[in-house]
């Protein structure tokens, strides 16, 4: 093997040990993940007396479905360890390290992966399957973006969380600029309410920024909900938005590094 | 080799003052103070040596470190370990040292040593064979055996700190930047880990620099220490010399047959204290020789050993001296 396919699957290894140490902590977080269903329930109960435009009450089950199956896939939680580190100077450790912090926070992160697949994929597969309408596309093409778009989706989410991160360099405050972010990417991701279901002038604006392909773009895709020549275009700006956030943590992550003072360390 | 020349770093620390007026205050207006924690050290060490870094607390040593290991870009001034600049952070640089902090740790917490051991050796490319050896070797000399499976949150101080040498020794470094690492051990811990730091030196040729408030660690580790107080060198030689300048008298114990009254004590040199039948006296180096023969000639002896005075003795002296002396108010 060569050595940054070791070194991943030395992460990955560690991330998943971790994970399993802290399984009930990452359990509970799993269940305090209700939104999507206190959701699911506001819009079937608006959706009850007719269609919403052209979401039913069988859409809307579906699509918080998916959204919950994207969420824990492409779920990320730097931002507090990136913060942690900074702040109590013990990223010092990393930085002595041969290998990019932002690889070993990666690991980390990705550790968790197979307990919240082992847990929410039984789960969210058995109410499909008792859920009676709209199910998952059987397309094959849809099937391929998918994990395309789910891998997309949660390396915009990590350079964000990086980029929020790492402002604990300069300021004691970045939390709660998470906060802001957070509210933001909840109304226009399509974890409230799915993106089409926006005022037009808002889904215009919308279709520009990267929220929609944090969360909404695999989730219609799982559904098939997007038009299968409207995939690439979807799956490009994407692709551009992970190059333009991606450049843009790892800049300020190297500028922040200069200026670390690593107090306390 | 290690090149030092005139290392600077001046930090801008925040000035916060108290209570809520204070907290007002600095919303509108933040004062910045400037703190030079280290001010033009310069100094070389050879490879294979071992030096002690010393001076009180606030002094610059751990400063100092950080930028030696590439943690703190320098103010100004340059600093270049076998031809590597350390806040480049370059691969080769990195694979080249160790710091370990008596302080902080890079074992995961919640897992084994083992699996912090094995992450290492996927970071540092270490050869499988070379890991295995290695981590033999070093599981041998730190007596690790029984603690590589157990969750680093379940080790004492002493076995965690055993760990964290042996994790930042398996890709071999060249040179171990050494930080307290026997702060808060007990006195056995200690020594183990004292001797352990010895061997290594010995055997492997790697050149360390250790900072230590236990005078027990210079004394068995460092021939050579630089002192360091205020942010600049104070003192960089031989700790022979340095004790033998600083306090120029040996201290010689005697036991005596009967207890002596103390004037019959003082012709020899100064008398420290006289317990019963014990004395100590500070004599003169340059005139040890004679003295000794007069003790034992002159007064019952029943036995005698002599001394350098305590390197605590010698610390404090030396960074009194440097205090600038208080205002006659």
């Amino acid at each position: 093997m060569r050595h940054p396919l070791r070194i991943a699957a030395a992460l990955l290894r560690v991330g998943v040990a971790e994970a399993l140490v802290y399984r009930a902590q990452i359990i509970i977080w799993m269940l305090a993940t209700t939104l999507p269903l206190v959701m699911l329930a506001l819009w079937t109960t608006l959706a009850a007396e007719g269609p919403l435009q052209g979401y039913s009450e069988d859409t809307f089950i579906a699509y918080f479905l998916a959204t919950i199956l994207v969420r824990h896939l492409s779920e990320c939680w730097a931002v507090w360890a990136i913060n942690e580190e900074i702040r109590a100077g013990s990223l010092t450790l990393r930085l002595l390290r041969p290998l990019h912090p932002l690889w070993a926070y990666a690991g980390q992160v990705l550790g968790d992966r197979p307990l919240r697949l082992a847990i929410i994929l039984p789960l969210v597969g058995l109410a499909f399957l008792l859920h009676d309408g709209p199910d998952l596309t059987a397309d094959p093409l849809h099937w391929l973006a998918f994990p395309v778009a789910v891998a997309g989706a949660w390396l915009l989410q990590f350079a964000v969380h990086v980029l929020i991160g790492a402002l604990a360099f300069w300021t004691e405050q970045s939390l709660a600029l998470w906060s802001v972010w957070f509210g933001l990417w909840a109304l226009l991701s399509g974890y409230l309410v799915p993106a089409d279901l926006l005022p037009r002038w808002l889904q215009h604006l919308n279709a520009w920024l990267p929220f929609h392909a944090m969360l909404g773009l695999p989730v219609e895709i799982a559904l098939g909900r997007i038009p299968a020549h409207d995939l690439l275009p979807h799956l490009a700006l994407q692709a551009a938005w992970c190059l333009l956030l991606g450049a843009a943590a790892l800049a300020l992550w190297s500028r922040g590094v200069r200026r670390f003072e690593a107090y306390g360390a | 080799m290690i090149h030092v020349q005139d290392l600077t770093r001046v930090y801008h620390v925040p000035h916060k003052e108290p209570g809520l007026r204070g907290a007002l205050r600095g919303l509108f207006k933040r004062r910045v103070e400037e703190v030079r924690a280290v001010d033009r050290v310069s100094f070389t060490v050879e490879p294979g040596a071992c030096v002690g870094f010393l001076g009180p607390n606030g002094a610059g040593k751990t400063t100092t470190l950080k930028m030696l290991s590439g943690l703190l870009h320098p103010t100004s001034g340059s600093v270049s370990i076998f031809g590597h600049t350390p806040h480049a952070r370059k691969r080769g640089f990195l694979t080249t040292i160790a710091l370990v902090m008596g302080q902080k740790q890079q074992l995961i917490w919640d897992l084994p040593p083992r699996d912090t051991f094995d992450l290492n050796r996927a970071i540092y490319h270490i050869d499988p064979a070379d890991y295995r050896r290695t981590l033999d070797d070093l599981v041998a000399l730190l007596d690790l055996g029984a603690l590589l499976d157990r969750p680093t949150r379940n080790l004492s101080l002493g076995e965690r700190m055993k760990c964290e040498l042996c994790a930042a020794l398996l890709h071999r470094p060249r040179v171990l930047f050494l930080d307290e690492p026997t702060i808060g051990l007990d006195v056995a811990m200690q020594a183990t880990l004292r001797e352990f730091i010895r061997d290594y030196n010995r055997q492997t040729g790697a050149t360390i620099l250790l900072t230590t408030h236990y005078m027990n660690d210079v004394e068995a580790l460092c021939p050579r220490v630089i002192l360091i107080d205020q942010g600049t060198v104070r003192y960089d030689g031989a700790l022979d010399r340095l004790v033998a300048d600083t306090l120029p008298d040996k201290r010689v114990t005697l036991r005596l047959t009967a207890p002596p009254p103390p004037e019959a004590l003082a012709p020899f040199g100064h008398l420290q204290r006289l317990e019963g039948d014990v004395a100590v006296l500070l004599v003169p180096r340059q005139t040890l020789q004679p003295t000794i023969a007069r003790l034992l000639t002159d007064l019952p002896v029943a036995d005698l050993s002599v001394d350098d005075p305590p390197l605590e003795d010698v610390m404090r002296r030396v960074f009194l001296r440097n205090t600038p002396p208080a205002d006659p108010a």
